[in-house]
């Protein structure tokens, strides 16, 4: 797959920049301010994900549209040792790392679409999508 | 032989120098940078290809190099403008010794000896140049963590701590250690965190900001988490975030009054007298307009 931009997520602060852009990219489309924050924030999720059970990854940004209404797709990208049981990833307050364990399936709920994507020792594709209303 | 064609650089340093400034001129006109007058370009580059001919006639660094780097630092040109310039002068001066007529040596060998003689300078230059970014870097670190995590005791047994930024997890931990500081030095039975100012709160956000308030809890005091704005509170009912167990305000104002109730204590106004001048003074003031 093709997309316009991708940001490399290896430090801690890559997070912010992939942030930062995926804001931008959310505004040019045309989100409200509320939607933006919330695409922030599931980038922020995804982001950090990489950052903190892949090591090293890159989130992917490109513009989706279908029959009249236009949204972001995000894409978050790994080669990690992928996800073991999805479904319990997906469950809320389930964590490996003593967080919140809201990340994956509060990105879910902030976003309109969700696909996740996961082989063990060989990394994990999520691809969420979010359409300008 | 390094001798001989050093001597020979040297010698026709002249021809190479006017070779080399056109080539950067040339070079110039592709990345037209208008906030650099023209005059002070032709002046830097003169200054820089003496200081390059100055340093392969002595085969060593000088002095003169580390000075004019800095200067160039603190002009805050580009490190291409650098590399650049040395890449062309080693390629001027190879073509120069490989057309000079009288040079009875094989190509490689003009390369090689070329490059020892350019190298070194290329190396100082580099390592002077990103010595003086990450110098910055970690200046920068430095004064960004003196503002990451101030505590302001406003009131007796009120504390108010502002985060403005974001926050990753070096920053969280400051956060930590300075709010339960703040809370034992200063007394403080009300602390109140501000996050108007943090552009996104994820769910490690979050957890930092519900550990830091838990903590709080434990050595006795109260945290109140102020300055929610209505897209973030979305965000964190979106993600399923629980904040319940500690009071939120929308903003500081209304926190401070929250804070004050819980502390028994109250802001009156003194001064009744001047406020009854300022009133008179307003009310001519609107007598004078109508």
């Amino acid at each position: 797959m093709d997309f316009r931009t991708c940001v490399n997520i290896q430090k801690e602060w890559d997070i912010v920049g992939a942030r930062q852009f995926g804001r931008d990219f959310s505004k040019k489309l045309g989100f409200g301010i509320v939607d933006q924050a919330r695409i922030a924030t599931a980038i922020s999720e995804l982001a950090r994900n990489i950052y903190l059970y892949a090591g090293s990854g890159k989130i992917c940004f490109d513009e989706v549209e279908n029959v009249g209404s236009r949204g972001i797709c995000i894409v978050s990208l790994d080669t990690g040792p992928g996800i073991k049981d999805i479904s319990q990833v997906m469950e809320d307050g389930f964590s490996t790392s003593g967080g919140l364990g809201a990340g994956l399936p509060g990105v879910k709920r902030l976003m309109d679409e969700f696909d996740i994507t996961s082989k063990e020792g060989e990394g994990t594709e999520i691809r969420v999508v979010k359409w300008v209303r | 032989m390094a001798k001989k064609l050093k001597e020979i650089l040297v010698d026709n340093s002249n021809n190479l120098v006017h070779m080399w400034l056109e080539e950067v001129a040339e070079k110039q006109k592709e990345v037209t940078n208008s906030s650099i007058s023209q005059d002070l370009f032709e002046n830097t580059n003169r200054e820089f290809v003496n200081i390059i001919f100055g340093s392969v006639e002595k085969e060593s660094l000088t002095s003169d190099l580390d000075r004019f780097t800095e200067r160039v630092i603190n002009l805050g040109w580009p490190l291409s403008y650098l590399t650049d310039g040395l890449q062309l002068f080693k390629r001027v001066a190879i073509e120069f010794l490989i057309e000079h007529e009288e040079l009875e040596v094989s190509v490689p060998e003009v390369l090689r000896n070329v490059d020892e003689l350019v190298n070194p300078v290329i190396n100082q230059l580099v390592n002077e140049y990103s010595g003086s970014w990450e110098n910055t870097v970690s200046l920068q670190r430095v004064a960004l963590q003196e503002l990451s995590a101030p505590l302001i005791p406003v009131m007796e047994n009120i504390t108010v701590m502002p985060l403005i930024g974001t926050i990753d997890t070096e920053r969280a931990k400051f956060i930590m250690e300075n709010l339960l500081d703040g809370v034992i030095k200063h007394h403080a039975e009300v602390v109140l965190i501000d996050i108007t100012g943090v552009p996104v709160v994820d769910t490690m956000v979050a957890h930092h900001i519900i550990q830091a308030a838990e903590a709080v809890r434990l050595v006795g005091s109260t945290c109140i988490l102020v300055g929610i704005r209505p897209e973030i509170a979305q965000t964190i009912v979106n993600l399923g975030i629980d904040l319940s167990k500690f009071p939120t305000k929308s903003s500081l104002r209304k926190g401070f009054t929250a804070a004050l109730e819980m502390t028994n204590q109250m802001i009156v106004q003194t001064n009744s007298e001047e406020q009854t001048i300022e009133e008179l003074i307003d009310s001519l003031d609107r007598s004078e307009q109508s």
